[in-house]
């Protein structure tokens, strides 16, 4: 029985981002329920008719029951999942079963942080284990450049192939009004740039930045009568194999790899069924494992693949078409904003807006590639 | 391995063993998979009945990075090791070069100690 989803019979009816790169003067869940507000609106409907809340932020372990306050609400059903960055796609799994079942009317889905004016680092309250820590990784990014390690040894991937996802990524966001990090990037800028952790230099290496975002779920029946077009949910699959990056079993294949063919089976789609694609990019080596792991290219073949340009714009495959993690945003946890791009290209209204998109598909990571976890939208027309 | 709840759990165990000089692991009795960080059962199974075996030091890099903190800090290199066991863990070698660590270099487990605290770090195997 396990591996049902309600296939279309939820929608994304609203959606919002709110502080984009610098939002100085605002608190984290001013943020979010600015994002919040936004996107009820969107939705054409009262804050009083959310009656689900979902919400992680970084600096408020109960952020759901501090949202639930701040908003004056006092939902059927509150959620502070926390599966690191990728905790939002989770947000829409349960949403949507709940929506579906009728134990719930309407889900508030939001994320807010000030990453960027409130101190300019990356801000978590994660770090490595006992088992790790005595070594000092730098906490995330030595667990990506091991797995990277890994990948450049067994396939032969290079660094001027990770530049590449870097220089697609700025190259989206330059078209992008609400992008934080702006002009040119070469390949050259990329393998010049400051070595972190070997092989990630500090341009594979997503922003800090501000940023809120939410959605507003609802049955899709219901989200018909909504001003934007629905945008159905067709599966949404979350896998978790490991935490810390030495426990990973094979530091080349993430979970993706079971999230994303469950969230495919349940929506009815394989990979060539997908217009866009949204991927969590925190460094630049995620983006060449969940290009494989979700069946766009085989294992081993993420680093040729993204050669010469292929998915920047007018390539063969439209990646993180809103910049990224890499080079719109990341306030701490981006997998939120994966999804609303995604939901953008199938409503049209994306800044650098796809032709013809019918499924979207929104990939979030969480904590050293160890949380994963896969959101396929439709266009109406595919329900 | 008895329940009797007056025992520590095992990673208390295994602390206490590193410090004696001795590195353990988990060796689940039907299965024969052996397991580190210490744990109450066989990930996975869930089964309770294994054994401490003394590990026999020898590993391979799995994966290796190499930190760049700001100068005069010199480049420090993190790896993955894999133990002869079939176990993996986190840890640095020492005496080599950070840069010259590559993946398939062999390595002999030593128990070192920082800020006096015991400490699983490697040597290159000769």
């Amino acid at each position: 029985m396990g591996g049902q989803f309600p296939r279309g019979q939820t929608a994304i009816a609203g959606l919002a981002t709110f502080g984009l790169g610098e939002c100085p003067g605002w608190t984290t869940i001013e943020m979010a329920a600015k994002a919040g507000q936004l996107a009820v609106a969107d939705a054409g409907m009262r804050m009083g008719e959310v009656d689900a809340l979902f919400i992680c932020l970084p600096d408020d372990i109960l952020a759901g029951l501090s949202f639930a306050e701040y908003l004056g609400l006092s939902p059927r059903f509150t959620d502070c999942n926390r599966t690191g960055g990728s905790a939002f796609m989770s947000h829409v799994a349960t949403a949507a079963t709940m929506l579906a079942a009728g134990y719930i009317d309407t889900a508030l889905i939001a994320y807010g942080a000030n990453q960027r004016s409130g101190g300019g680092k990356l801000s978590t309250p994660v770090g490595s284990n006992a088992w790790e820590a005595p070594y000092r990784p730098l906490f995330p990014a030595s667990s990506y450049a091991l797995a990277a390690s890994c990948h450049f040894h067994e396939f032969g991937t290079t660094r001027r192939q990770l530049a590449e996802v870097a220089v697609a990524a700025r190259a989206w966001a330059n078209t992008n009004p609400e992008a934080f990090a702006k002009g040119p990037l070469s390949i050259d800028d990329v393998l010049a740039a400051r070595m972190l952790s070997s092989p990630i230099s500090v341009k594979d290496c997503c922003l800090v930045t501000d940023g809120a975002a939410a959605i507003v779920m609802t049955r899709t029946d219901r989200a018909r009568d909504c001003p934007a077009p629905p945008v159905p949910v067709l599966g949404a699959a979350a896998a978790t194999w490991h935490n810390a990056i030495s426990q990973m079993a094979d530091l080349t294949t993430t979970a993706a790899a079971e999230s994303g063919p469950r969230a495919y089976a349940m929506a009815g789609v394989g990979p060539d069924d997908v217009d866009v694609v949204q991927l969590y990019d925190a460094f630049t080596i995620n983006t060449l494992l969940f290009l494989e792991d979700l069946g766009f290219c085989p294992k081993g073949e993420g680093g040729r693949f993204v050669e010469n340009g292929a998915i920047g714009p007018g390539g063969r495959l439209p990646v993180n078409t809103n910049g990224g993690g890499l080079s719109c945003c990341h306030p701490g946890m981006y997998g939120l904003f994966t999804i609303v791009e995604a939901a953008r290209q199938i409503r049209g209204t994306a800044a650098n807006q796809i032709a013809d998109v019918d499924v979207a598909l929104a990939h979030g990571n969480g904590g050293a590639l160890s949380s994963q976890a896969t959101v396929i939208l439709g266009s109406a027309a595919t329900i | 391995m008895s329940d009797d709840a007056t025992e520590t759990g095992p990673e208390r165990h295994w602390r206490t063993a590193l410090a004696e000089g001795r590195i353990l692991l988990q060796r689940a009795r039907a299965s024969g998979t052996v397991f580190f960080p210490p744990r109450l059962m066989e990930p996975r199974t869930g089964d309770a009945d294994w054994d401490w075996i003394e590990a026999s030091g020898m590993g391979t890099v799995h994966a290796v990075t190499v930190i760049y903190p700001k100068p005069p800090e010199p480049p420090r290199a993190v790896v993955l090791v894999d133990l002869d066991e079939q176990v993996r863990l986190m840890s640095e070698v020492e005496g080599i070069a950070a840069e010259d660590i590559a993946i398939g270099l062999r390595v002999r487990a030593r128990i070192g100690e920082r800020g006096g605290v015991p400490l699983l770090l490697f040597d290159v195997a000769a």
